[in-house]
């Protein structure tokens, strides 16, 4: 074995360890919804014609191609049912295998476990390699396991690999992606952050590419996710499109190991510079935002260009959602009912559970500042516990609805441009603010749990996960009534909010109040963590 | 003199482990009070308890008159604390945290910060991240001693630091004690302890095992003195003060007072010494010889004869 590779196993065993549940709950997650969406689509769909009819209302349909894509084969079960699977499951896959490359390579060398490892008989490639190893091959596990659930659910083999193995190609990919992205950056954050702009770039650029007639134009074509779409699973089966993903790795895997030879263990591709001698934070207040800014206005903007362009598709959307065969397919996706405003209701709907991914990665600041052991250092001086916890929770509650504040103002100046009327602006920013106490009563959790469990802080992303899961798959899987009212992201009151929408966000907003009191009542009873 | 931090009978654990098993301590105010004792013996904990950052299981905790679980933001107006374990937010610069912790304290004294940086010779300009160990600590150290508080506690506030530091270290503290201050600093370094503290308390296993003026526990610093002589001279253990006497050819080690240095010397001289190492005890060799085998050790050794050790499982 070459000298820079030394050590790779030992580092594929470790990583595996310390992902012995991160990495099987999420395959089989995904595998599972996989499945059972083939089983669900089967009873849907029970026919040839109702099939036609879908597949060709979501073709017809602006948001829906921009969101999802297109169905390639109308008369398919497979292409029809994992609609929302070959684009939008896929850029979440993406995430999960950023995620995991990044924990694997740039997270360990910034805390200075790597330091510690590389004392030992370690090669200087061993890291990166075995991060891609692990997120290989966890992609890899993941497709294979998802094609075996969807043809277990009844969909052809064939199909059910092509699927499986474009999956397995994308997240492959994308770790590839976040292999470069983690030699770039000191800092995790900003390496999981740049790995998470390349996932938003490729699904808008394979979203504009999808919505030219007649089919994808050449834009789709330089998206991996694009490429995931058209490897046409059911509908085709085009196989040769997985070679761009694979060959997209081969470039990037040595890109990624010339960029690690030519840097110094800790070093990103900026020099360190010099930074203010006398500190303008007057508090904790400060600390908390200035902890999370930069981050901030890198959603705010993504928020407003996504809204903008959302917005501005309004007008398509309400002409085409007219026929009764629309309406009914909107429902069963699990969108709004109200027609007319079904579209820009369901979008918004969709920011508010990306804002509230936000506001619970903010409010996770109270536990990793706890277990880095900042807050040690805050509570020695004339803080108080209740002080501090407020700072990062507030901080979070705010930019969640500022967020959402810009949503609802990009969306709505979109839609007034696109429907010439000036009057969208209002009643949907108000919409999209209405969005935002449902993601303050999932920060609260955070909060409690951080009280009262506070090792089983971060584990509300999985709490997140299940109301998303739920909220997008619910009816599908015809999941128990009482289960998916346990979702707050389900009493959020849709376009236009009415007054009953208005009772609804004072119920959430005072559950939210109820659930923080209880973690503040913890926190403040517990030790802290050394 | 005013005591200013008082703990009787402090007990706390964590799940079935006692950190703390009826721990007393006391500190007045103007002293420099060394606390002592080995890895893993409490030292923090006992700090954190003062701070309000743990909760007592059972025992009184008062500091500066005030209970530190309740009247928490109170009392830490009027103390300042270096943890043990300096962590640092990495992408801010060393000035921004020292100012940010002062404000956080209620005010530092700007002039006395600038001197502190120029005494510590710290750039505060650099982001955090690329500060050595040392530097970390004096970031907190600085914070610290900048401002007016009336008690420090400190939790080996040296670690890390070069002995040039630790020298100007040293005369900071000194400085504390002239203005009236209190300062609790806990150490594993019986000589550092030596050099600054009016008082010094020894907790192992969590309990304050011995605590008095340095003078009082003088025979806790036995020197260790190994000579080589020409011929070993019969009955040196039993000259005054020496202790320990092991021969093995021409090579004597013994453990020796203040007291009793002079007859052995003298004793040595007279045998033909040419050889001579004397250092004073680290503390894990007081408690080897004051209470046999730390207890760490004693229970894994025990733990590991009986059915190997409970973390292997």
């Amino acid at each position: 074995m070459r000298e820079t590779l030394a050590g790779t196993g030992t580092l594929v065993r470790l990583g595996l360890r310390r992902d012995r549940w991160l990495l099987p709950l999420w395959i089989l997650g995904f595998a599972l919804t996989t499945g059972s969406t083939a089983t669900a689509g089967a009873n849907l769909f029970p026919d040839v014609g109702s099939r036609i009819e879908a597949a060709n209302t979501i073709n017809a349909t602006a948001s829906l191609v921009a969101m999802f894509g297109r169905v390639y084969d109308p008369a398919s079960l497979g292409a029809l049912s994992l609609i929302k699977y070959t684009a939008f499951m896929a850029a979440v896959l993406a995430v999960l295998m950023v995620f995991v490359t990044i924990r694997h390579t740039r997270t360990d060398e910034e805390t200075g476990r790597l330091e510690l490892l590389s004392g030992g008989r370690l090669g200087r490639d061993a890291p990166l390699a075995a991060a891609l190893l692990i997120t290989f091959g966890a992609s890899l596990a993941l497709g294979l396991l998802a094609a075996a659930a969807l043809a277990a659910g009844g969909l052809p083999a064939a199909g059910s690999l092509a699927f499986g193995l474009g999956w397995a190609a994308t997240g492959m990919a994308f770790g590839a992606v976040a292999g470069v992205t983690a030699q770039l950056t000191t800092s995790s954050r900003a390496a999981i952050g740049l790995g998470a702009v390349v996932i938003a770039v490729t699904y808008a650029l394979r979203a504009v590419g999808d919505l030219a007639e007649p089919g994808p134009s050449a834009l789709s074509w330089l998206s991996p996710i694009g490429w995931n779409q058209q490897v046409r699973a059911f509908a085709g089966d085009r196989w040769w499109v997985l070679l761009l993903p694979l060959a997209l790795c081969t470039v990037l895997v040595p890109v990624a190991f010339s960029l690690r030879a030519h840097r110094d263990l800790g070093a990103g591709l900026r020099e360190e510079r010099p930074g203010p001698g006398r500190g303008a934070l007057a508090g904790v207040w400060d600390l908390a935002v200035r902890l999370q800014d930069r981050i901030l206005v890198a959603w705010a903007v993504a928020f407003v260009l996504f809204g903008v362009v959302i917005g501005s598709l309004a007008s398509n959307a309400t002409d085409l959602l007219s026929s009764p065969s629309a309406q009914d397919l909107i429902a069963k996706l699990g969108g709004a009912q109200a027609l007319n405003d079904a579209f820009l209701a369901a979008e918004i709907s969709i920011m508010g559970i990306l804002g509230a991914a936000y506001a619970l990665a903010a409010v996770n600041h109270l536990r990793s500042e706890e277990i880095a052991g900042h807050t040690e250092a805050l509570l020695g001086t004339a803080t108080t516990r209740a002080r501090w916890a407020t700072s990062h929770y507030a901080a979070a509650l705010a930019g969640v609805t500022l967020l959402m504040l810009l949503a609802g103002l990009s969306i709505g100046a979109g839609a007034a441009v696109a429907l010439h009327d000036s009057t969208q602006i209002g009643r949907v920013t108000l919409a999209a603010l209405a969005q935002a106490p449902a993601s303050w009563v999932i920060t609260s959790v955070v909060l409690a749990v951080f009280g009262w469990a506070p090792r089983l802080t971060a584990a509300v992303w999985g709490l997140l996960v299940a109301f998303i899961a739920l909220g997008e798959f619910g009816v599908l899987w015809n999941a128990p009534q009482w289960l998916m009212d346990l979702s707050p992201f389900r009493h959020s009151p849709l376009l236009p909010v009415g007054s009953g929408g208005i009772a609804a966000l004072v119920a959430l907003t005072a559950t939210a109040a109820m659930i923080a009191a209880l973690g503040y009542l913890g926190w403040r009873r517990r030790d802290l963590s050394a | 003199m005013a005591t200013v931090l008082e703990m009787t009978g402090v007990v706390k654990r964590f799940g079935n482990v006692t950190a703390l098993d009826g721990l007393d301590l006391t500190v007045t105010a103007g002293e420099v009070h060394g606390f002592l004792g080995p890895n893993g013996a409490g030292k923090s904990t006992t700090l954190r308890l003062a701070l309000g950052m743990l909760r007592a299981d059972a025992g009184s905790i008062r500091v500066l008159g005030l209970d530190p679980w309740r009247d928490v933001a109170t009392l830490h107006r009027r103390l300042a604390y270096v943890p043990g374990d300096v962590a640092l937010w990495p992408n801010l610069t060393g000035g921004e945290v020292i100012d940010l912790l002062g404000r956080l304290q209620g005010g530092q004294d700007a002039a006395r910060r600038d001197r502190l940086l120029e005494i510590f010779d710290l750039d505060p300009t650099k982001k955090t991240r690329t500060y050595s160990k040392g530097n970390r600590q004096k970031v907190a150290l600085i914070a610290a001693l900048a401002t007016d508080a009336e008690l420090f506690l400190l939790d080996e506030p040296t670690s890390g630091l070069d002995p040039l530091m630790e020298d100007a270290f040293r005369g900071c503290v000194r400085e504390l004690r002239d203005q009236g201050r209190a300062v609790l600093l806990s150490s594993h370094i019986l000589s550092e302890a030596e050099a600054l503290s009016d008082r010094v308390s020894i907790i192992r296993a969590g309990r304050v095992v011995e605590s008095g003026p340095l003078e009082q526990l003088r025979h806790l610093t036995r020197t260790s003195v190994t000579a080589d002589v020409a011929s070993v001279p019969p009955g040196l253990e039993l000259l005054p003060g020496v202790h320990d006497v092991v021969v093995a050819d021409h090579r004597v080690s013994a453990q020796v007072e203040p007291s009793g240095l002079a007859a052995l010397m003298q004793a040595l001289t007279v045998a033909g010494l040419h050889g001579l190492t004397s250092r004073p005890p680290t503390l894990e060799d007081l408690f080897l010889r004051h209470y046999g085998a730390p207890t760490g050790e004693a229970s894994t050794t025990a733990a590991a004869s009986s059915k190997g050790r409970p973390d292997d499982a």
